[in-house]
């Protein structure tokens, strides 16, 4: 047993040495590297760190932080009822929008990729605006207006669909799926143009060699061809997809306002909002970011080794 | 005609073509919809403004609105609209400038090179783009206030710098570009900082449009409401949604205000649309 140890340990240090001896003739590499990283790590790793580090004491900036243990977590969870609002909500609108978004983000990308050149890049144009026009989502509370001149009221009203103009973005019961449809509009972002580009990158002569084998129509191939080539940009997309479903707060502070009736449409951002730049109890809202933080890093790791699977 | 038909894969039918057409032309109506009718809004006077019932197009088309949106921005308070504009015009250029650089830079000796800790790092942006910003708001804030940099641009263009996203993009596209070339420049005697900028940097040109939109688009919509609060140093788009919020009577000006918004950053993407989906071919994770 101590020989092996001896043993392993020679090796570790041998290895540390080469490394040594080549980071030594790689100097250059470090210091092109080295803005980067030390901005990244301090705006990007230190960050969570720290947050995980507050989330366990009581810090409103004024006075140092004070550790509390794990107290924060608990209120989060057995006290703060409108924190529980949020996280239903937020999960809600992550299983719903997260997977939908990311599977028309595909079909659409799948569906236009077969037109001509010039029209495809009109569509891409078209389908991917919606994600970059800033707060142009703002227009739909123009639609959903809550009197008889909203205009979703109004053509509902006029077909007999209903009979009183109903509070779109008041009443709890409609709010989160008009939030919902909101960010499905807004959901072809970066993972669409991903697959756009990947599906152009497929190799024509694997169709070919297909059509020979016997795939017979556009689902096969789609099955037999496409999804397998296209494994490295449906990771980077379900990233995409992921992030961005868990971090929905912008458009429900827009449309349903902030606070909305009866927290109806709080999510988790939205909470940490509130308690971190409304309240100032950063220990309390760094608990909340934690908890965020967790959640997303936990679905990430299990969608990826899901996505590993498939096609293999 | 005949040429496309001729064209087409064989394994296709035409009903389901046909289909697959007008089915695109329903959905993409649907999504430009919206923003068809924000253009529209911010161009229709004011007594059209509530017709009802409404229409899509204004009958008399005007450009009122944006230059109301001038008038009630200087009227606002100490600070006239080009002030706005060049606040957040100054913070995307030079955010952006700035995350080309170093981003590059980084990402060209990680895509080229093998070093100890090279992977691991690139290990820890993919992690970093598994989870929002809004997580690291708040450290971030205490961050910036230790600098001293609260109510500064630098609040937004520094952590810019270090956007995850260009940079990963930039490393993908980069190890696309084939070693020899690097190899070549070497032997003739050119040293890391000459391939850097002689050689790789003029090859991957369409990441650069990509990093470029990315960080102008964040950059171009930061409201930056929680780090900066004096009005001579506000962004636009933070200037242009308190008007928006002015209620009933601004909503010509609250339309105009979105197509000012997002006309940038779409307008970017529609000129360089074919160099972006090049950088993307490579956005793929591979492990």
């Amino acid at each position: 047993m101590k020989e092996y140890l001896q043993k392993y340990l020679t090796l570790r240090k041998h290895n540390f040495q080469v490394a040594v001896k080549k980071a030594k003739n790689r100097k250059m590499c470090y210091l092109f590297l080295a803005p980067y990283a030390i901005l990244f790590t301090m705006f990007y790793v230190f960050p969570v760190v720290a947050s995980i580090y507050y989330s366990f004491t009581y810090y409103n900036i004024l006075e140092p932080p004070r550790f509390i243990g794990l107290q924060n977590y608990t209120s989060l969870i057995l006290q703060d009822d409108i924190f529980l609002i949020g996280v239903k909500n937020t999960l809600m609108i992550a299983l719903i929008t997260g997977p939908l978004g990311y599977i028309l983000s595909f079909v659409f990308a799948w569906l236009i990729s077969e037109l001509p050149r010039w029209i495809r890049s009109i569509a891409v144009v078209v389908f991917y605006a919606p994600s970059i026009a800033g707060n142009c989502y703002v227009i739909f509370s123009v639609f959903f207006r809550g009197d008889v001149y909203g205009y979703v009221n109004a053509f509902l009203l006029s077909h007999g669909l209903i009979d009183t103009a109903k509070l779109w973005l008041i009443d709890p019961k409609y709010m989160l799926p008009i939030c919902m449809l909101v960010i499905l509009w807004m959901s072809l972002g970066t993972g669409f143009l991903s697959f756009v580009a990947g599906l152009q990158g497929i190799d024509r002569a694997q169709y070919e060699a297909g059509y020979m084998d016997g795939v017979k129509n556009r689902w096969q191939e789609l099955w037999y061809i496409t999804l397998p080539n296209m494994k490295p940009m449906l990771m980077f997309g379900a990233i995409m997809a992921i992030t961005s479903s868990f971090g929905v707060c912008e458009v429900t502070m827009a449309l349903c306002g902030y606070p909305s009736t009866n927290y109806a449409a709080r999510t988790i951002v939205t909470h940490l909002y509130d308690y971190g730049f409304d309240r100032f109890e950063m220990g309390y809202a760094c608990a909340i970011a934690t908890v965020l933080f967790l959640m997303m890093i936990l679905c990430n790791k299990a969608i990826q080794s899901l996505l590993r699977r498939v096609g293999t | 005609m005949s040429k496309l038909i001729k064209k087409r894969k064989p394994n296709r039918s035409i009903g389901g073509d046909i289909a697959l057409y007008i089915f695109l032309i329903l959905v993409a109506m649907v999504m430009v919809f919206p923003i068809v009718y924000a253009v529209s809004s911010a161009m229709k006077p004011l007594d059209e403004l509530f017709k009802f019932p409404p229409r899509i197009f204004p009958q008399h088309p005007t450009f009122d609105n944006f230059s109301d949106l001038f008038v009630t921005m200087g009227k606002s308070g100490v600070v006239t609209f080009s002030r706005y504009l060049f606040n957040t015009v100054f913070i995307t250029f030079v955010g952006t400038a700035g995350h080309l650089i170093i981003a590059s830079m980084g990402a060209f000796v990680l895509a080229k090179y093998e070093f100890p800790g090279g992977k691991t790092f690139f290990k820890i942006v993919t992690v970093s783009m598994m989870f929002t910003g809004m997580v690291t708001q708040i450290p971030n804030y205490l961050i910036i206030n230790k600098l001293g940099w609260i109510d500064t641009y630098w609040a937004i263009i520094v952590p810019a710098f270090a956007a995850p996203m260009g940079f990963f993009l930039m490393k993908q596209f980069m190890e696309g570009l084939p070693t020899s070339l690097i190899e070549a420049a070497k032997i003739d005697g050119a040293n890391e900082w000459t391939v850097f900028s002689r050689i790789v940097m003029p090859n991957v040109k369409p990441a650069w449009m990509t990093l470029i939109i990315f960080s102008v688009q964040g950059l171009w919509n930061n409201r930056a409401s929680t780090f900066i609060y004096s009005e001579e140093r506000k962004t636009l788009v933070y200037a242009l949604q308190q008007i928006q919020a002015g209620g009933i009577a601004r909503t010509g000006q609250g339309a105009a205000v979105l197509v000012v918004v997002m006309i940038v950053p779409i307008l970017i993407f529609v000129f360089s649309e074919s160099q972006i989906l090049e950088t993307m071919a490579s956005s793929g994770l591979k492990d």
